[in-house]
């Protein structure tokens, strides 16, 4: 096997690791105090933000245009029709500012 | 009907309402996965190799990042430690979807965290919070398209990778920001939401112009999740038990 092959191997143990530690690590507290639960559930808002904050910030007019339609979508619609909604936006944005 | 039929009815049920959750996903990340399949050609991977490391990682930034360091032939444990660094955030992931999926056989759950992503994450824990139970079944439906896709593009990309039209002009480098922005904005009923994404947003800028890339959604993170926790209880809604 070539070495590409271990390191594709290693890496896919080192990431099965992260998807099932956390885990592994908090169902070993029976009762899980207010504040690691308070912690749990910001969670996802606080990971996901991390992919678009600095995003956002490196981009220009075409994708913060995009960002906002989709943002401001996202208030009434579904998940789709404000990725729908974001992505003609932004497709519709870089025809003019590149 | 026998019970049985019943509840097979339901499961295929859940499964294909997982299905159709999926599909933005799947729409969201083609572009990611023929990119990536063309670039780790063009890093010295082999078609095989691409589609291997898409099978068995499943994790679109970190494979980017591997395949970015393979092509500087970087050590080999550096580019291990570099996909788990990138991946670190699933820890997060893992703990909070233990508490809705504890009730799955054991090698379901086994399954099931093989497929945690971003989204999956994010989409199942609407679910669970929308107070639906999250099933295998659903989860599979939602999870199990996304890794066919990402697999089948990926082997796609590496095969006709330089046959990629103008990626900038579809504005497909920025489809999965606006997906993400999406799932951030669909947790905005959450307590401290707004807290948690501005020190989220605030500490992730700051690491990522500092610390540099993949660090900086760990740290980010982590400023957010500590947020909630050092604020007082009955601002996080959480009851306090005696």
């Amino acid at each position: 096997m070539s070495s590409t092959f271990w390191i594709i191997v290693a890496g896919a143990i080192a990431t099965y690791l992260t998807r099932v530690g956390g885990h592994l690590v908090i169902s070993r507290f029976e009762n899980i105090h207010p504040r690691v639960e308070a912690g749990l559930n910001a969670v996802p808002a606080a990971v996901l933000t991390t992919l678009v904050a600095p995003a956002a910030l490196g981009a220009g007019p075409a994708e913060w245009a995009a960002l906002i339609v989709a943002g401001l979508v996202s208030l009434r619609g579904g998940l789709m029709a404000m990725f729908l909604a974001g992505a003609a936006a932004l497709i519709l944005a870089r025809q003019f500012v590149g | 009907m026998s019970a049985e039929a019943i509840s097979e009815r339901r499961a295929k049920s859940d499964f294909w309402d997982g299905v159709r959750l999926s599909m933005p996903v799947v729409l969201a990340s083609a572009p990611f996965a023929l990119l990536f399949g063309a670039i780790a050609v063009d890093n010295g991977f082999s078609v095989l190799e691409a589609f291997l490391m898409s099978a068995m990682v499943f994790g679109g930034a970190s494979q980017m990042v591997g395949i970015e360091l393979f092509g500087q032939h970087v050590a080999p444990w550096l580019i291990v430690l570099s996909i788990f660094a990138v991946n670190f955030r699933h820890v997060l992931y893992s703990a909070g979807i233990g508490r809705r999926i504890a009730h799955w056989p054991v090698v379901q759950q086994a399954i099931g965290y093989f497929v945690l992503t971003d989204p999956q994450f994010a989409v199942a824990e609407r679910r669970a919070e929308a107070g639906e139970t999250v099933g295998f079944a659903w989860y599979m439906g939602l999870g199990l398209p996304v890794y066919v896709f990402w697999v089948t593009e990926s082997a796609l990309g590496a095969v006709f990778g330089k046959l990629i039209p103008d990626t900038h002009a579809l504005g497909i480098d920025f489809l999965l920001p606006i997906y993400f922005l999406g799932l951030v904005m669909s947790f905005r009923k959450r307590p401290l939401w707004l807290p948690v994404i501005i020190a989220s947003a605030a500490a992730s800028i700051i690491a990522y112009k500092t610390v540099g890339s993949p660090w900086h959604v760990s740290i980010g993170a982590i400023a957010g999740v500590l947020l909630a926790v050092i604020l007082p209880p009955h601002h996080s809604g959480v009851e306090t038990r005696p």
